[in-house]
C-alpha cells in the first residue's frame, strides 16, 4: 500500500505537460519553508491506497498526458516510499505512462536506486550547495543529494535540477557559482528550475499549531529573480523561473 | 456580377452545405496574417462603447419603444454612424432600442415594460387583449393543474410558456447564395405540392409555408429600406456578410426567443472574402473589417425581458451562437482564415459574451487554429468548446451548428423546440417524502410510498426515485407538447423557417438540472449513513451523514456511474411518451444560470447541501467537492454520454491562469492538450475561463472598472458586471482549479 497525502491532476509544474502529481506523505527533511508541512509526518492525514487505484486514475486521465506530461511523485519525500511504488512504477511503464520523481535524493537504498531506474525523469531539488547552510534550511546533509545526482549522470538519467530561492537562506552568490560550478559539466541535467520562495503554505502551519520560522523573509521580487536566472544561466543552458 | 463559383448540386437545389463543401479553402496556418480594426470600425465601435455606457447608466436598458409592435418592416431604418457603417441594419430605428413583441404575450410585454417605467400602449394593450391571442395565453388556456403546480413550486422551471421559445436556426446563408426571388420560387414549388388529404398535419404544414413565402416578401421591403436588393444573390464580399445580417435580421425583428443563434456562417463568408481577394477586390485590413462591423452588429442585438426571465438568464442574453471550426465528414477541415477572423474580433473590438463563439473542436484540426484558440480564450474567457468529432459520429450531420449553448442542428435541414429542464434533485426528495414537495407538503406524485424508516436505504429511495421521475416525464411531456403546440399557432418562426427546408426533422429538447446534486445525494445514501431528520409533518428539514462517500468530479466510477444510470434511465423513460408533430426526444444537462434559482427553491438535500444553496451549474461537479483537480474534474464529465444527451451535456471550467503553466507558451500548449484529451475521452462541451477570483472580487466593486469583462457560465457568456450580485458571488464561489 501506499501512503497518499492527496492529488493533483493538472499538475503543470512538477515536469513537463499535463502531470497527475501524486502527493506522497512523510518526509526526511525538515524545511524551513516547507508548503507543505502536512505531508512530513510519516503518517499524517494520508490514505493507504492500493497501487491499483493509482494505476487506474492515471490510465483513466492518459488522455490528458498528450506528447509530454504523465504521473510525477512529489510530496512528502517519495523515496520514503520506494519500495511500494517500485511495482506501481512497473505498472506504470508497461501502460506506457512517463514516470516523474521529484525528490530529494538524499535517502539511498537499494529500493531507491531500483525506483529512480524506472524513472524517466527525476526532479531533484538541490536546496543548498554549502553543506552548512544546507543543515540550517533543512536540518540534514546535503552529501547524499550529490551522490545522487552523480549517480544520475552516471546512469544516463535525464534530470531537472531544481533550487527554491529563500533571501537569506539561499540565495547567496558564491554558493550558486559553487553549485555551477560543481554540475556544469553534467549531460543528464535537463534543465534548472528556479522555485521562487513563496508563503503559499503558512495558512498550514497556523492549522496544525506549528510556528512558521520563516515569518520574515519576503518574497523574491522580480529583479532578484532575474539576477539569480542569469546567475544559472552561466553555467546552464536550460533556466526557467517557475 | 455574379460570381463564378464551382458549379454543384447547389445550382439545382437549395443547398448551402453543397456550395461549401464545394467551394471552401481550408487554411492549415496560424494566426499571424490576421489585421487590426480600421478607423471606420473604431468609430462605429466607439459610438457603440458610448450606447453601452448608457444602456448601463439606464439600468441595462437604453432605450424602449412601447407602441411601435416589432415586425420585419415596422420599424424605419436605424444607423449607428451611417459614413461608417459598412455593414448596415438595426433592430430598431435606433442602436441598442429595444421593442416590443406581443404576439408572445401582452402580458409579459406589459410586465417588462412597466418594470423599465413605461407604459405598452393602450391601443397595442387593446388589440393583444381582445382581438389577437397570443402564445402565453394559448399555453394557460390548457395547461393542467398538475403541470401549473409542478410548475410553480419548481420541479419544472423556466418553461418557454412566458417568452419565446426561440432555439431555431435559419440558415441565413441562403439569402447570400440565392436571393430572394430563387427562395421563393422555391418555397412557392413545395407548397404546390403540399396537397391532399388535408389532414391535420398538411393544413398546418400548408398555412406554415404560406406564412414563410410571406416573411420572404416583407424581407424584400426591409432590404429596400436600407437600399438594398435583396431579390438577387450577393455578388461580392460585402454583400455576402450584408445579406447574411440581413436574413438574421429579419429573425431578430421578428422574433424575441431565449436563444436567436447565428448558424455556422464563418466559412461559408469566407468562400466570398477569398474569391475577391483573389480578384484583387479586397484585403485583409478590408476582409476584416467586414466581420468587425458584423459582429459589431451582433453584438447590439437586444430583446426586451421580464425580470422573472432574467432570474433564470442572467446577463442579458441572447445567444448570437456561431459555431467556427470542425471537419467535415470526408476528412477535411472546416477552418478557414475567416474562422480566425471571427476569433480577432474579440481582439479588434475587445472581449464580448456575443455573439457566442463556438469552436467545434478536433484534435484533428491544425495546430496554429488550436492554438489561436487557446490564445484567444486565454486572454478573452470568451469562446466555448464542443467535440465535433462525437457530434458528426452520433448526430451525422457534417454542416451544423450550435443553438444556444450546446444544442446540435443540422443547419436548415432541422430545428428543435426548446423545453428549458426539471429539477433532478428536487425529485429525489419527492422519492424521500413520498411524493410530497418538501417545501410545502403538497402531493406531486401518488402512490410513492412512505419509507421504512430515517436511515436511507439505497435500493429503497432508488425503487421511488425512478418512480416519481417516470412521473416528472410524463407532466413535462405534457407541458412541452402543449406549449410548442401554442407556440406554432400564436408565435410562428416565419422569418427563420423561411430559411429552413419545408417539414425539417424536429428535436424536443428536454433538460435537467441539479444532477451533480442528484447524484453525490444517491452516493451518500449507497456509501454513507444518511439519516433523514423530518419536521412535524413528515416532511425532511436536513440530513444527518455519517462516513465517507465518493463524489461526482473524482473521476471516481463508484459515483460517476450513478450519474451515467440517472441520465439514461430519464432519458429512456422521456422517448417513451408521444410528442408534438412526432419530434424526436433529445436531453440536455445545462442550466444556463438557472441553478442558482433551482437551488433556492429546493430545500436540503442527502449531499450535504443546505437548503436554498444554488447548485452546480450543468454537469459540473459541486463546487469544492471535485478534491483531485482539474482533469479528474473533466474526466468524471467525460463519462456522461452523448447518445443518452444529445441535446448537450455543458461543463464550465474556470482555472486561474498561473495554474495553466508556468510562461504564455506553456499556457497555450497544456491548454490544447487538456481539451484534446477531455474531448478524446468523449466529453462534449467545455467552457473556458481563464482569470484570477480577486479580479472578479474588485469588478464587483468597481464595475466601473470592467465593462468588457466576459465569463462563461453555462453555456454562454456573460458581462460579469451585467449579473445580479447573487449570480455574482454564485460564480465566484465555483472551483477556480488553483495549484497547491
Amino acid at each position: 500500500m501506499i501512503r497518499v497525502h492527496s492529488y493533483e491532476s493538472l499538475g503543470t509544474y512538477d515536469g513537463p505537460g499535463i502531470r497527475l502529481v501524486v502527493f506522497l506523505q512523510g518526509c526526511n527533511f525538515r524545511c524551513l519553508y516547507c508548503a507543505n508541512p502536512d505531508t512530513i509526518d510519516a503518517k499524517g492525514e494520508s490514505k493507504e491506497t492500493a497501487p491499483e487505484e493509482i494505476l487506474k486514475m492515471a490510465v483513466s486521465q492518459k488522455p490528458f498526458f498528450g506528447k509530454k506530461g504523465g504521473i510525477t511523485f512529489s510530496g512528502g519525500e517519495p523515496t520514503f516510499q520506494a519500495k511500494a511504488l517500485i511495482p506501481l512504477c512497473r505498472m506504470l511503464k508497461d501502460a506506457g505512462i512517463h514516470i516523474c520523481i521529484d525528490s530529494n535524493g538524499s535517502i539511498w537504498n537499494k529500493e531507491v536506486e531500483e525506483l529512480f531506474s524506472l524513472a524517466d525523469l527525476v526532479l531533484l531539488d538541490i536546496k543548498e550547495f554549502n553543506d552548512k547552510r544546507h543543515q540550517t534550511l533543512t536540518a540534514r546533509s546535503n552529501e547524499q543529494t550529490l551522490k545522487t545526482a552523480a549517480w544520475l549522470e552516471k546512469a544516463g538519467k535525464p534530470f531537472w535540477l531544481r533550487y527554491v530561492l529563500v533571501k537569506g537562506y539561499s540565495f547567496f552568490e558564491e554558493d550558486i557559482r559553487a553549485l555551477g560550478e560543481h554540475f556544469k559539466d553534467y549531460r543528464m541535467i535537463e534543465r534548472v528550475e528556479i522555485l521562487p520562495y513563496h508563503t503559499l503554505g503558512m495558512h498550514k502551519y497556523e492549522a496544525m499549531g506549528l510556528e512558521y520560522k520563516l515569518k520574515d523573509v519576503a518574497a523574491n521580487t522580480p529583479e532578484e529573480l532575474e539576477r539569480a536566472r542569469l546567475l544559472f544561466e552561466e553555467y546552464f543552458k536550460t533556466v526557467y523561473v517557475n | 456580377m455574379a460570381m463564378n463559383f464551382k458549379a454543384g448540386r447547389w445550382n439545382h437545389e437549395i443547398n448551402v452545405t453543397d456550395f461549401v463543401k464545394t467551394n471552401i479553402t481550408p487554411y492549415e496556418g496560424d494566426a499571424s496574417f490576421l489585421a487590426g480594426p480600421t478607423e471606420r470600425t473604431k468609430a462605429v465601435w466607439n459610438k457603440c462603447l458610448e450606447a453601452l455606457a448608457e444602456e448601463r447608466a439606464n439600468n441595462g436598458v437604453r432605450s424602449l419603444d412601447p407602441s411601435t409592435v416589432s415586425t420585419i418592416t415596422s420599424f424605419a431604418p436605424g444607423y449607428i454612424d451611417r459614413e461608417n457603417e459598412v455593414i448596415v441594419g438595426l433592430q430598431t430605428d435606433e442602436v441598442l432600442r429595444r421593442a416590443i413583441k406581443p404576439f408572445g404575450g401582452i402580458k409579459v410585454v406589459e410586465k417588462a415594460c412597466r418594470e423599465n417605467g413605461m407604459e405598452v400602449d393602450p391601443k397595442v394593450k387593446d388589440i393583444f387583449t381582445h382581438y389577437r391571442k397570443t402564445h402565453n395565453d394559448g399555453v394557460f388556456d390548457a395547461y393542467t393543474e398538475e403541470i401549473r403546480s409542478f410548475r410553480s413550486l419548481g420541479f419544472l422551471t423556466g418553461l418557454p410558456d412566458n417568452y419565446a421559445r426561440g432555439r431555431i436556426i435559419g440558415d441565413y446563408r441562403r439569402l447570400a447564395l440565392y436571393g430572394l426571388d430563387r427562395l421563393i420560387e422555391a418555397k412557392q414549388n413545395d407548397l404546390r405540392h403540399l396537397t391532399g388529404p388535408m389532414t391535420d398535419a398538411r393544413i398546418r404544414l400548408r398555412e406554415e409555408v404560406a406564412e414563410q413565402i410571406k416573411a420572404l416578401k416583407e424581407i424584400k421591403i426591409m432590404g429596400e429600406q436600407y437600399g438594398l436588393d435583396l431579390s438577387r444573390p450577393a455578388t461580392n464580399a460585402q454583400e455576402a456578410v450584408q445579406w447574411v445580417y440581413m436574413a438574421y435580421l429579419a429573425a431578430v425583428k421578428e422574433q424575441d426567443g431565449a436563444a436567436m443563434s447565428l448558424g455556422n456562417v464563418s466559412s461559408f463568408l469566407d468562400i466570398y472574402i477569398e474569391y475577391d481577394m483573389n480578384q484583387g477586390l479586397l484585403d485583409e485590413v478590408h476582409a476584416q473589417e467586414l466581420i468587425d462591423q458584423f459582429v459589431i452588429k451582433l453584438r447590439m442585438v437586444r430583446h426586451l425581458r421580464m425580470q422573472a426571465y432574467t432570474d433564470i438568464f442572467a446577463g442579458d442574453p441572447t445567444w448570437v451562437t456561431e459555431s467556427i471550426g470542425g471537419r467535415f465528414n470526408d476528412g477535411r477541415i472546416k477552418v478557414t482564415k475567416t474562422s480566425f477572423r471571427f476569433l480577432q474580433t474579440l481582439y479588434n473590438l475587445g472581449p464580448s459574451p456575443e455573439p457566442n463563439l463556438t469552436v467545434l473542436w478536433s484534435p484533428q484540426l491544425p495546430e496554429g487554429f488550436k492554438d489561436f484558440c487557446a490564445q484567444v480564450s486565454i486572454d478573452t474567457s470568451s469562446i466555448q468548446y464542443e467535440n465535433d468529432d462525437l457530434m458528426r459520429e452520433v448526430r451525422g450531420s457534417d454542416d451544423y451548428g450550435i443553438a444556444c449553448c450546446v444544442s446540435y442542428q443540422d443547419i436548415g435541414r432541422h430545428i428543435q423546440f426548446f423545453g428549458a429542464r426539471c429539477n433532478l434533485a428536487k425529485a429525489l426528495l419527492l422519492a424521500i417524502n413520498g411524493g410530497r414537495c418538501e417545501n410545502t407538503g403538497t402531493v406531486m406524485v401518488k402512490d410513492i410510498p412512505v419509507l421504512s424508516g430515517d436511515v436511507l436505504n439505497f435500493e429503497e429511495v432508488l425503487a421511488n426515485y425512478k418512480k416519481v421521475l417516470k412521473e416528472m416525464a410524463r407532466v413535462y411531456n405534457e407541458a412541452m407538447n402543449i406549449i410548442h403546440y401554442m407556440h406554432d399557432k400564436y408565435y410562428y418562426e416565419k422569418a427563420q423557417m423561411a430559411f429552413v427546408d419545408t417539414d425539417p426533422a424536429i428535436n424536443l429538447a428536454y433538460g435537467v438540472a441539479g444532477m451533480s446534486i442528484a447524484v453525490d445525494s444517491l452516493s451518500a445514501i449507497k456509501y454513507a449513513k444518511v439519516t433523514a431528520k423530518r419536521n412535524d409533518i413528515g416532511l425532511t428539514e436536513g440530513f444527518d451523514i455519517e462516513g465517507e462517500f465518493p463524489c461526482f468530479g473524482n473521476d471516481d466510477d463508484r459515483v460517476d456511474h450513478l450519474a451515467v444510470d440517472l441520465i439514461y434511465y430519464f432519458d429512456e423513460e422521456l422517448k417513451k411518451l408521444p410528442v408534438y408533430k412526432n419530434a424526436k426526444p433529445t436531453l440536455s444537462i445545462l442550466t444556463i444560470t438557472s441553478n442558482v434559482m433551482y437551488g433556492k427553491k429546493t430545500g436540503a438535500t442527502p449531499d450535504g447541501r443546505a437548503k436554498g444553496v444554488a447548485f452546480a451549474p450543468g454537469a459540473n461537479p459541486m463546487h469544492g467537492r471535485d478534491k483531485n483537480g482539474a482533469v479528474a474534474s473533466l474526466s468524471s464529465v467525460a463519462k456522461l454520454r452523448y447518445r443518452d444527451s444529445q441535446d448537450g451535456i455543458s461543463n464550465t471550467f474556470s482555472i486561474v491562469p498561473k495554474s495553466l503553466g508556468v510562461d504564455r507558451e506553456s499556457r497555450i500548449e497544456n491548454l490544447v492538450t487538456m481539451m484534446d484529451g477531455y474531448f478524446v475521452k468523449g466529453a462534449h462541451h467545455l467552457n473556458v475561463n481563464v482569470l484570477n477570483r480577486e479580479m472578479l472580487e474588485d469588478a464587483m466593486e468597481h464595475p466601473e472598472k470592467y465593462p468588457q469583462l466576459t465569463i462563461r457560465v453555462s453555456g454562454y457568456a456573460v458581462n460579469f458586471i451585467k449579473l445580479s450580485r447573487e449570480h455574482q458571488l454564485e460564480v465566484i464561489s465555483r472551483s477556480f482549479h488553483e495549484r497547491m
